[in-house]
């Protein structure tokens, strides 16, 4: 079984590019060249440069003493959440401007939903001089302030989607139909391993430094570079993707996928694709998808913004179809939860995604000497509010 | 059902009897009101349109810009589907001759199975089809079959960036008439007709097998007859849906907007 993507942009039966034709000059050049640009030794040492003196990379992987005895395993940390900007996102970020200046692009062109992704894009714009507008759910701008004005001291222009349910997948069209538009300077830089091939896979390709690192991080602390279980949530899914990567061969080691349940997945309230959605189309990409009978996209909920997307990263609909990767649902509650005790179990407040990874290991049976590497994908000071404001109605059921 | 397969197919038909300023109207079906469709149709059948296309909405309309958008948001509250636009079609024919094609993305026809949706679109008498978001090697490899079978024209757009190689790929692949986009841009936009001047000379001298129709940013008399110029026609969307968003009267706004094209 091929768990990496095939020459046609496919895993399995998820993938392709299922894009209007004014989108097929643009995404043609990309699966012509991007294999060949991000692996030119000069991108590449560009790449690590930036990754190592600006990213703060390799991030540590912490061993959770706390948190294994809790659990009676041991558990370690890839911590992304001490990223620059604060999570994985700008992995992906520093590779696509990289890229987009190989193209000859001079505008930038982002979607964010959390407004991770987008204030990871704005920075390298920052840094790389480049004009830059965000797209972001009129929803979102209002939930995600801090955020929003981070974008705008970094130099962006956050343009607000309004159409539909004015959050990340209409960010995501509203990106599409700027890029349908201005087709000959404009990169678009995808936040997730989500949209028409060959995002999906240069996305995880950037993020892929992060098992990498833990290979190599694993290794020297435990003599073994496999460990038995790497944990990771998935909206889009493209920190799963990135701490799946190195080991989507390697069968010995179990990936889990957290998805976000909402307020329970049986209740109208969730965004657990993998339990609710039936194989589509969603941003040029066929996987599964939370749909009506009729074929209509079904907004999503999760009290996390970042795994607020009715669809999944092709890889991760193969993962979950091929039964590589075993998927668990998370609620809003388990998460809140679970980010609260790591607070104070390891003094780390995580992202309200990344919480949901966290839950899981309530959910499953460990044995007194796994190995367990969970993917702690980004910090939670952007959900302090969320954490202030609800803790009465979560901690005290 | 393969007594289908003998009618012939309108837009062929068309295309053979009336090769200049052919007039193609589109609309969103199920909007303003679910069940204007029907009206809408014969409206402008009356109004001596030479063709029409029919959208069925979707929650996620990518190429699409605001007007279009909002058209088919309303639609699906009104409770739009591929079923019920099924059922408002069936007898048609009984009313209307010129050709019908249906516009729309791939994931509800994919929902309602490609096949079942291509067999029932010809039941009911439609002509073609426009699916922008069908890649042309998965309709070539999976699909095409079916288009034959129930004698269905298929649609497919070209830009300003489509090269010269894939435009006569895709002039193979075709059939009824190429969808020339005239800039780069969604449904409705305001750019210069006249800056693709070069672009559509170089369509009308490309020696196409199919004839050419032109759709994107045509919104009156003047760009209509600009594209006329160099196409067998051209296609207006969200100029009409505008002018009947908030029609008392559709039968007469559609006349009106018809006869002001004219």
């Amino acid at each position: 079984m091929q768990y990496s993507v095939n020459e046609k942009g496919y895993y399995g039966n998820f993938g392709g590019a299922y894009i209007p034709e004014m989108l097929y000059p643009n995404v043609e050049e990309l699966q012509q060249k991007y294999l060949q640009i991000i692996y030119e030794p000069s991108f590449q040492a560009e790449f690590q440069q930036l990754l190592e003196d600006y990213v703060g990379r390799p991030t540590p992987l912490f061993y959770a003493k706390r948190l294994s005895e809790k659990y009676q395993t041991n558990i370690y940390l890839k911590r992304e959440d001490l990223c620059h900007t604060g999570a994985h996102k700008i992995n992906n970020t520093i590779g696509q401007i990289l890229l987009a200046k190989r193209l000859g692009k001079t505008r930038i062109i982002a979607e964010t939903g959390a407004g991770q992704h987008g204030v990871a894009t704005a920075t390298v714009c920052a840094l790389m001089g480049y004009e830059c507008i965000v797209y972001m759910g009129a929803v979102d701008i209002e939930r995600q302030k801090p955020n929003v004005e981070r974008m705008r001291m970094l130099g962006a222009e956050v343009r607000p989607a309004v159409s539909g349910s004015q959050t990340l997948k209409d960010a995501t069209n509203e990106a599409i139909r700027d890029w349908i538009n201005n087709p000959a300077d404009t990169h678009y830089i995808i936040g997730s391993v989500v949209g028409p091939h060959p995002y999906p896979d240069m996305v995880a390709r950037f993020q892929s430094v992060i098992s990498e690192e833990i290979q190599e991080q694993l290794l020297e602390k435990t003599g073994h570079s496999n460990p038995n279980y790497v944990i990771a949530c998935v909206g889009g899914g493209s920190n799963a993707a990135g701490a799946f990567y190195h080991y989507l061969d390697q069968l010995d080691v179990k990936l889990i996928a957290v998805e976000a349940a909402g307020k329970g997945v049986n209740s109208g309230f969730s965004a657990a694709t993998t339990y609710l959605g039936k194989p589509g189309i969603i941003h040029g990409s066929k996987t599964l998808l939370m749909q009506t009978e009729d074929g209509q996209i079904v907004e999503p909920h999760s009290i996390s913004a970042g795994l607020d997307y009715p669809g999944i990263g092709p890889i991760h609909a193969h993962l979950f179809d091929s039964g590589r990767g075993e998927f668990f649902s998370i609620t809003d509650e388990e998460a809140f939860k679970a980010a609260m005790m790591l607070s104070r179990t390891e003094g780390i407040i995580p992202a309200l995604e990344t919480a949901h990874a966290i839950a899981v290991l309530e959910n499953i049976s460990f044995k007194k000497d796994d190995v367990v590497v969970i993917n702690l994908s980004g910090r939670g000071d952007k959900d302090l509010m969320t954490y202030i404001t609800r803790k009465e109605e979560f901690m005290s059921k | 059902m393969h007594t289908q397969t003998k009618i012939a197919n309108r837009l062929t038909t068309l295309f053979e009897t009336k090769k200049k300023n052919l007039l193609n109207i589109y609309f969103t079906a199920g909007f303003p009101a679910l069940e204007d469709t029907v009206t809408i149709l014969k409206a402008l059948e009356k109004s001596g349109v030479d063709m029409i296309e029919i959208g069925m909405p979707f929650s996620d309309p990518l190429a699409d810009g605001p007007t279009i958008q909002q058209s088919s948001e309303v639609a699906l509250e009104n409770g739009m589907s591929i079923k019920k636009l099924f059922e408002q079609l069936a007898g048609i024919r009984e009313h209307i001759s010129v050709p019908i094609m249906l516009m729309g993305y791939l994931n509800p026809v994919m929902q309602y199975g490609v096949a079942a949706f291509c067999r029932k679109a010809a039941e009911v008498g439609v002509d073609g089809l426009i699916l922008p978001d069908l890649p042309f090697d998965e309709f070539n490899e999976f699909y095409s079959s079916y288009f034959e079978e129930n004698n269905l024209s298929n649609v497919f757009l070209v830009t300003p960036e489509t090269s010269d190689k894939r435009l006569k790929q895709i002039d193979e692949s075709a059939s009824g008439f190429i969808y020339a986009v005239s800039t780069n841009s969604t449904t409705g936009g305001a750019k210069d007709l006249k800056q693709a001047e070069g672009y559509f000379q170089k369509l009308k001298d490309a020696n196409l097998k199919n004839p050419l129709m032109i759709g994107f940013n045509i919104n009156n008399k003047e760009n209509f007859d600009f594209a006329c110029h160099y196409a067998s026609g051209a296609i207006i969307g969200s100029a009409f849906v505008k002018a009947i968003k908030d029609s008392n009267n559709l039968e007469n706004d559609v006349q009106n907007f018809v006869a002001g094209l004219r």
